[in-house]
């Protein structure tokens, strides 16, 4: 530790290189605490937590300072860490800092005793997981990344089978890490056509270089399928509803909340930052394969039972709308139209960092739930709001925010969005001109969905009556658990409330991706929310929401003071039908079967139905994901084909492998000597 | 913000809160006369809504309180989009607060909170309503933001005040995307106001209500601030319709005596679309629930076409 009369020479790269530190320290601290479950809990989260705090801080006021490099004498000799501070990263960490403070506050209440791994161990795979993904957006060049990449692969890996004792728990983590070593195989590939056969694999270098079109556009791709697949972008989006259900709450919140954002982080470094060309139908592209996986993400979410997995599908679909933001801005960016780039990126930019606060705060109220209840399954659940109202009320607020309503955070972003597709007139290509309309038009449709889900989501869990005996004595969430929440509630709230200050935070991460920000715009009055022009479109959710909440109040004393507040309970009235019962409510199943039956073509599934002369009807319906048996299963079956036939070669008999030897070395021979 | 325009606000308020009951009485007078009844009073919403406030209110005994804040939500939502959308002036200061799109949130959460308050108390028939609502919902919000965007498209703008204007001093014009929007518009209206080719107002049959079946369980002044929002919705959808397709003879900024002769216009205005609401509504038949999306999505479509025409005649 330096002396304190140092301390303000420290830039404030420094500082999130000693939050980092923090972290690891606090997971080793973990490891020699392995079983001492209160002291993990109590000390160690919610120490992690003042971290995050810190680095929220930090990065707030880094993101409007200039970049910052150092270089760590860490890896291999010759090869040091580059680490660099711009206002790209700055902002994914504001984000990183706001969500993990919250979670993991919820953490220190959520793990409990004799569940799976070891909560000092937990302890240490969670905080290497947040010191990675701290690095992740620090690295400046390609051998850094690429280590911090794999590092935070690995912890979220056994993180997500922290449960480990479950066989399905096991082969959903086997998915993950199969498809994150894919993806990070296409981002090994990628980095290595961005140097551009000079050898030096620092970002400095990669952006000096001018690809041709056609390596440019290689390039590219493989940056979207490696950092699509841990985004969760079609068609590789199948690890998330599996890890995303594995995980604890906690890690679920962090890994749909952070995770996914940073491998979107992954895709703006280098679509808009390293690779100095940009070519119009790289942002058609992205869009496309962000609607469609948008579209795909919240009609599976609308049929889903079980609570994690119709967040996780939540999620795919939301990182669809967030990457359509950002192909929208690419193609404005191709064709060196500024301002409208700026528009779509802020939408998207905007997007990930509410949907990080609301989506991990559904998480913990899933976790919550959980603990409450046992059960995971929207079917055995309903009527919490009866028993568990601070936690219903918070969760509403994230069901709100997830449905894009306003006056939350994903309303503006979905607002925002929709402006850049709506004044898009004046591209260079008809077709395009074209296009745009219809995509505003797909964005909307999923917009509406997402109410459709969240409606499900809430109505199931918290309201009606109780759909097994044991709900009723389910407890409301602990104190650690409503303080974690608590903040997440507040995040998601002041995300709606003052967009002014929240896009002058994005400003600067815009203008170096796309030269052009949103800030000091048209609008005077730093309620209103004004993109363009006053005469085009204006928005003020502060105004909005006070203008409801005064109604409201008006409403209710005039009521009050013009007749009267008298109420009598009595059993529900059901149109006279006395044998009402908790099975005669909507199942999950029931709520989303006229989704299941507009977009049926979208479905595999499997129905039994009973015969009308069962003793015992039983009705089945297994809604899956079609997919897996047009691409995942063949694929998998070619895998295995090919390694037979390769498995041929080994004999096990070592007369063979010594001739294999002898032939390799003859032929290597002939070709050297030539 | 002008006292002028403190005025014109508070008063297209006034005139939304006071003549909304008296626009859906019109309707049902028509459509009674229409099948040859005697039809009610004009004043019977009225006389509906002040019965409903005198009595006291029965709840359902587990009923939490979201479902109690409910109907004031609701009645909130539809008070604030009557408050945006320019009916007898367009020098409204609470317009800038939220535009067309916002107007479609605002659709959007009284929507949600109406179907979250119907699955509360936990019965088969409010499940039921919850879903059809929101079956309804999720194509008819599109559609509606799609039929706002074709008008956009031509006047550049999303705040609604400003279509108005722009429309209205245009010359008179028939645009091929605007009468696209215009049928995809009557759609939606029937569908969101829960009238006849969607939602039967008149019945409580299980298999076909939608909005009564959401509604259920409220009684007195509950019951009666959800009524009056519908009858609120109704007029805001109506405002829309006049805004979007027939938008002279709203008042401008500084025009204080056009305001005074806004009022006659509208009232004219409401008239004949509620006439003609009634003749559509006799003129169908209640159609089942699941030809419903497609109904909603050849709305849909048809705006998403109005749009593309617009872009290809490259209008704006």
């Amino acid at each position: 530790m330096p002396p304190l009369n140092h301390l303000p020479n420290w830039v404030h790269l420094d500082w999130v290189l000693v939050v980092v530190a923090a972290w690891l320290l606090i997971g080793v601290l973990g490891i020699l605490a392995l079983r001492r479950f209160r002291l993990v809990a109590v000390l160690l989260f919610p120490l992690g937590a003042c971290c995050s705090v810190l680095l929220l801080g930090v990065a707030l006021s880094a993101v409007f300072a200039d970049p910052q490099v150092a270089v760590l004498p860490l890896g291999l000799p010759q090869l040091p860490f580059h680490v660099r501070l711009d206002s790209l990263s700055a902002f994914f960490l504001v984000l990183i800092g706001g969500v993990s403070a919250g979670v993991s506050v919820f953490a220190a209440g959520y793990f409990r005793q004799g569940e799976g791994t070891a909560p000092g161990l937990i302890c240490l795979e969670y905080h290497v997981f947040l010191a990675s993904i701290a690095m992740v957006v620090l690295a400046d060049d390609a051998y850094v990344f690429m280590v911090v990449w794999e590092t935070m692969a690995f912890s979220s890996f056994f993180l997500v089978m922290a449960n480990h004792r479950i066989p399905e728990i096991r082969q959903s983590g086997f998915i993950y890490m199969l498809v994150a070593h894919i993806g990070a195989l296409g981002i090994l590939m990628c980095f290595g056509l961005l140097q551009a056969n000079t050898g030096d694999y620092s970002f400095a270098n990669m952006r000096a270089q001018h690809l041709t079109p056609f390596w440019g556009s290689i390039a590219f791709l493989l940056a979207l399928f490696g950092f699509g697949a841990k985004a969760g972008i079609l068609p590789l989006h199948v690890w998330l509803p599996e890890a995303h259900p594995a995980a604890p709450s906690p890690f679920s919140a962090l890994m749909s909340g952070v995770m996914l954002k940073i491998a979107l982080y992954g895709i703006l470094r280098v679509g808009f930052d390293l690779l100095q060309t940009r070519i119009w139908w790289w942002g058609v592209v992205l869009m496309v394969v962000g609607l469609a996986t948008a579209l795909l993400g919240v009609v599976f979410s609308t049929v889903q039972v079980d609570m994690k997995r119709l967040l996780a599908y939540s999620s795919i679909e939301n990182i669809g709308l967030i990457c359509a933001g950002m192909g929208l801005s690419l193609l404005f960016s191709s064709y060196g139209m500024k301002a409208l780039a700026a528009l779509a990126l802020t939408a998207a930019l905007y997007h990930m960092l509410s949907h990080a606060f609301f989506k991990s705060l559904l998480f913990c109220s899933t976790g919550a739930v959980m603990h409450a209840t046992g059960e995971r399954s929207l079917g055995k659940l309903g009527g919490l709001m009866r028993t568990m109202p601070w936690l219903a009320w918070a969760t509403l607020v994230g069901t709100l925010a997830c449905a894009g309503l306003p006056p939350f955070g994903g309303f503006i972003a979905e607002w925002l969005l929709l402006q850049s597709f709506l004044f898009t007139t004046g591209l260079p290509s008809a077709f395009l001109d074209m296009l745009v309309p219809v995509m505003a038009a797909l964005v909307a449709l999923i917009a509406a969905l997402s109410g459709y889900t969240m409606v499900k989501y809430f109505g199931v869990i918290f309201l009606g009556q109780p759909r097994e005996e044991k709900l009723a004595q389910a407890h409301d969430a602990g104190p650690w658990e409503r303080l974690g929440m608590a903040w997440l509630v507040a995040g998601c709230v002041l995300l709606g409330l003052f967009p002014n200050q929240v896009i002058a935070l994005l400003d600067p991460a815009t203008r170096i991706l796309v030269g052009a920000g949103l800030a000091h715009g048209a609008a005077d009055s730093a309620w209103l929310l004004v993109p363009v022009s006053m005469e085009r479109a204006s928005y003020a959710p502060a105004l909005f929401l006070l203008g409801i909440l005064a109604m409201m109040g008006l409403v209710f004393v005039l009521v009050r003071r013009v007749y009267h507040g008298r109420l009598r309970r009595a059993p529900p009235w059901d149109c006279g039908f006395p044998w009402q019962t908790a099975r005669m409510q909507d199942t999950a199943e029931g709520f989303g079967q006229p989704i299941r039956q507009v977009f049926e073509p979208l479905f595999r599934m499997r129905r039994h139905l009973p015969s009308a002369f069962d003793a015992q009807p039983s009705y089945q319906v297994v809604v899956e994901d079609p997919l897996w048996y047009w691409l995942y299963l063949p694929l998998a079956r070619l895998v295995e084909r090919t390694s037979k036939l390769i498995g041929k070669l080994q004999q096990g008999r070592i007369a063979v492998y010594l001739m294999y030897s002898f032939v390799t070395l003859i032929v290597v021979l002939l070709v050297v000597t030539r | 913000m002008s006292w002028l325009g403190a005025f014109s606000q508070s008063l297209a308020l006034l005139t939304a809160v006071l003549l909304a009951p008296l626009l859906t009485g019109w309707v049902n007078a028509c459509r009674a006369r229409l099948q040859n009844k005697k039809p009610p009073s004009l004043l019977q919403p009225y006389r509906l809504l002040h019965k409903l406030f005198h009595k006291d209110s029965v709840m359902a005994e587990h009923a939490s309180s979201l479902y109690r804040s409910a109907p004031y939500v609701i009645f909130a939502c539809m008070l604030m989009a009557c408050a945006i959308v320019p009916t007898l002036s367009t020098d409204l200061p609470l317009s800038p607060a939220a535009d067309g799109i916002a107007l479609v949130g605002l659709f959007a959460l009284a929507r949600v909170f109406m179907s979250l308050a119907a699955m509360d108390v936990g019965t088969a028939f409010g499940s039921l309503g919850a879903r059809r609502e929101m079956l309804v919902g999720f194509l008819a919000e599109p559609a509606l933001l799609m039929v706002l965007f074709c008008a956009s498209m031509i006047t550049r703008s999303t705040s609604l005040t400003e279509i108005v204007e722009t429309l209205a001093h245009r010359d008179l014009a028939i645009y091929p995307s605007l009468l696209l929007a215009g049928v995809a518009f009557t759609m939606v209206s029937l569908a969101e106001n829960a009238r006849v080719p969607v939602d039967n107002p008149d019945t409580h049959l299980e298999l076909t209500m939608i909005h009564e079946a959401l509604i259920l369980e409220y009684s007195a002044r509950h019951l009666a601030l959800l009524e009056w929002a519908a009858s609120l919705k109704l007029f805001v959808y109506s405002g829309i319709g006049l805004a979007l397709f027939f938008p002279w003879g709203v008042a401008e900024a500084n025009a204080p005596l056009a305001l005074l002769l806004a009022l006659p216009v509208l009232v004219f205005k409401l008239a004949i679309g509620g006439a003609l609401m009634a003749l559509i509504e006799t003129l169908n038949a209640k159609m089942r629930v699941f030809r419903v999306p497609e109904f909603l999505g050849t709305a849909f479509l048809m705006a998403v076409i109005g749009l593309l025409v617009n872009v290809l005649l490259g209008v704006g």
